[in-house]
């Protein structure tokens, strides 16, 4: 009787998450592929023609390609402020957890301050203006450095910790200089955590639509969470593309969570433990 | 002859390393921030600031919608933390147990958080159509008249609220996994030895034990609650009316309309709010932990 048990409430709870959290993603799915009266009735019914390569077809050439430049401007940003974001802060992180100076209590006001407090939208976008960064990739970039490095510099620090003194130590007795002891010895030691930087940041830049959507306007700066935002507003009409729009934005974090689910697991407990 | 060399004196960790994050840092997230607080005392247009006082915070204190996206703002952050700390608790307990499928359900629980909150939060808004979406035909051929979830003014910040804590549960039922992890496997043996029931076990040893990762999941959903803007803005743009309007959309809002320092203003009151939330919070539970 015992041994039974965990397959009943196994087959209950595999039911009532089908419903719940399956279900919306098969909706996405289907409408995704259906013709434009199919959809708009909004039903579960599967498609009299599957029109899987059509759909995509026309929301890639909808408003001049404004998807693909769409994804280009996306993976541009991701990539940059993932970069910069993951050697500064490995950097910071080092010395915080090294060194003990005056400086931790201000970097660790400061990062406790850019976990918890939202930006100052206007403001941000007055100084990017002065500066000359406002509507530009570059300003986005360090935008996205600037609001994720708490975070980041969060997970370095504590895994750094469990890497023994002594061996920078050594490298030192053999004569290394301070830059090299990090780039050489400790940057290439960090590697399981800056994967799981690597992962956990780009899908959150990647993800991010009120950034963009503040710092970014302009057609030509579209990102593809805002092109689905865009989208909203003129495919009332053509759910079959929205939905289509929808699928292919899902489509990057599933591959990413497909071949790095344990490090995003690690990377959201050990965050979350630590902020 | 290994006499300390000269060099070794000096640090081998050099402060320089922070300068790069600092500036970046520094200048786009700190100056803005402060200067804030000087700008919502302005009637702005981005490149003149006159002063005026306290005016924008009496205006958005005496505009019955603005104080309206306040009170949504508790609201809303309050029921989306409670139900992820509660729902997210129990389905942790739920696939800590020995069921069947465990590895796959709990993929299947943490999948939306990485998903687009844009594409979630249009999604849904089609599946809560009053008439054809899935949601209210389903409860029809069940007998139950669907309500307006998105139309009604009563009810269309509870609706996305339910949406938010769908896509992060998954969040708060990863980080109360990891610490039932951590509770020894001794207590229940203990417990279980001395005739407690498994509710017992539950209030006696769960609750109190996993008490740092509520800590944790509560503080987190409660600043996410209360920043909260892309989910409400995709699904209600703050209406029908301002019956859904929370600060970060009001901030925008006023932003679009070009009233930037009521905007600024708004990011004013909402810094203070987290402050005042969060601080004390923090604080308490860093004190009962030390004293124990």
């Amino acid at each position: 009787m015992r041994s039974v048990r965990p397959y009943v409430t196994g087959a209950i709870a595999l039911a009532v998450a089908a419903v719940i959290f399956v279900m919306p993603f098969v909706f996405v799915a289907l409408q995704a592929v259906k013709s434009k009266s199919e959809a708009s009735r909004l039903d579960f019914e599967l498609p009299e023609h599957w029109l899987f390569w059509d759909n995509l077809i026309a929301v890639f050439k909808a408003r001049d390609y404004q998807l693909a430049l769409a994804y280009f401007n996306s993976t541009l940003i991701t990539v940059a402020s993932v970069t910069i974001l993951i050697l500064l802060s490995a950097m910071v992180g080092y010395v915080m957890q090294r060194r003990k100076t005056v400086w931790n209590r201000v970097a660790s006001i400061a990062l406790f301050m850019g976990l918890m407090m939202p930006p100052a939208v206007v403001p941000t976008i007055g100084l990017l203006q002065e500066i000359g960064l406002f509507k530009t990739m570059t300003g986005m970039i360090l935008i996205q450095v600037a609001y994720n490095l708490s975070f980041s510099t969060l997970l370095y620090r504590s895994f750094i910790s469990t890497i023994p003194r002594d061996l920078d130590e050594v490298a030192l007795i053999d004569g290394a200089k301070p830059r090299q002891i990090f780039f050489r010895v400790i940057l290439p030691l960090l590697k399981p955590v800056t994967v799981t930087n690597i992962v956990v940041q780009s899908i959150a830049i990647f993800n991010d639509f009120t950034n963009p959507l503040y710092y970014l306007p302009g057609k030509e700066n579209v990102t593809v969470q805002l092109t689905l935002y865009n989208f909203q507003s003129m495919y009332t009409s053509q759910y079959n593309l929205l939905f289509m729009n929808i699928l292919l934005v899902t489509i990057p974090p599933l591959v990413v969570f497909i071949f790095f689910n344990r490090q995003i697991v690690a990377g959201m407990t050990s965050g979350a433990v630590k902020g | 002859m290994t006499e300390t060399r000269p060099r070794s004196r000096k640090s081998p960790y050099p402060l320089w390393f922070f300068i790069p994050a600092a500036i970046i840092y520094g200048v786009l997230f700190l100056v803005p921030t402060v200067s804030s607080l000087w700008f919502s005392l302005t009637r702005w247009d981005l490149s003149t600031a006159e002063f005026i006082g306290l005016e924008n915070f009496q205006q958005f204190f005496s505009e019955p919608f603005l104080v309206k996206g306040l009170l949504n703002t508790l609201i809303y952050a309050v029921t989306t933390s409670g139900l992820k700390t509660v729902c997210g608790l129990l389905l942790a307990v739920l696939l800590t147990s020995n069921i069947f499928a465990r590895g796959f359900l709990r993929t299947l629980v943490f999948f939306p958080v990485l998903v687009s909150t844009i594409g979630i939060g249009i999604t849904f808004t089609v599946m809560m159509h009053p008439t054809r979406g899935i949601i209210n035909v389903t409860l029809e051929t069940l007998g139950i008249p669907g309500p307006g979830w998105l139309t009604n003014p009563a009810l269309a910040l509870f609706s996305v609220a339910l949406v938010d804590v769908w896509k992060g549960v998954g969040l708060a039922t990863l980080i109360f996994i990891a610490g039932l992890a951590a509770i020894s496997p001794d207590y229940y043996e203990a417990a279980r030895i001395d005739g407690a029931t498994r509710l017992q076990q539950f209030f006696r040893i769960t609750l109190p034990l996993v008490r740092p990762a509520t800590v944790i999941v509560v503080t987190l959903s409660l600043i996410g609650g209360l920043r909260s803007f892309d989910l409400i803005w995709a699904m209600t743009r703050g209406g029908p009316g301002f019956s859904s309007d929370v600060i970060a959309s009001v901030i925008y809002k006023q932003y679009q309309a070009g009233f930037y320092g009521l905007s600024t203003a708004g990011n004013v009151i909402l810094f203070a709010l987290i402050a005042v939330i969060i601080l004390p919070f923090t604080l308490w539970f860093n004190r009962r932990e030390v004293e124990e």
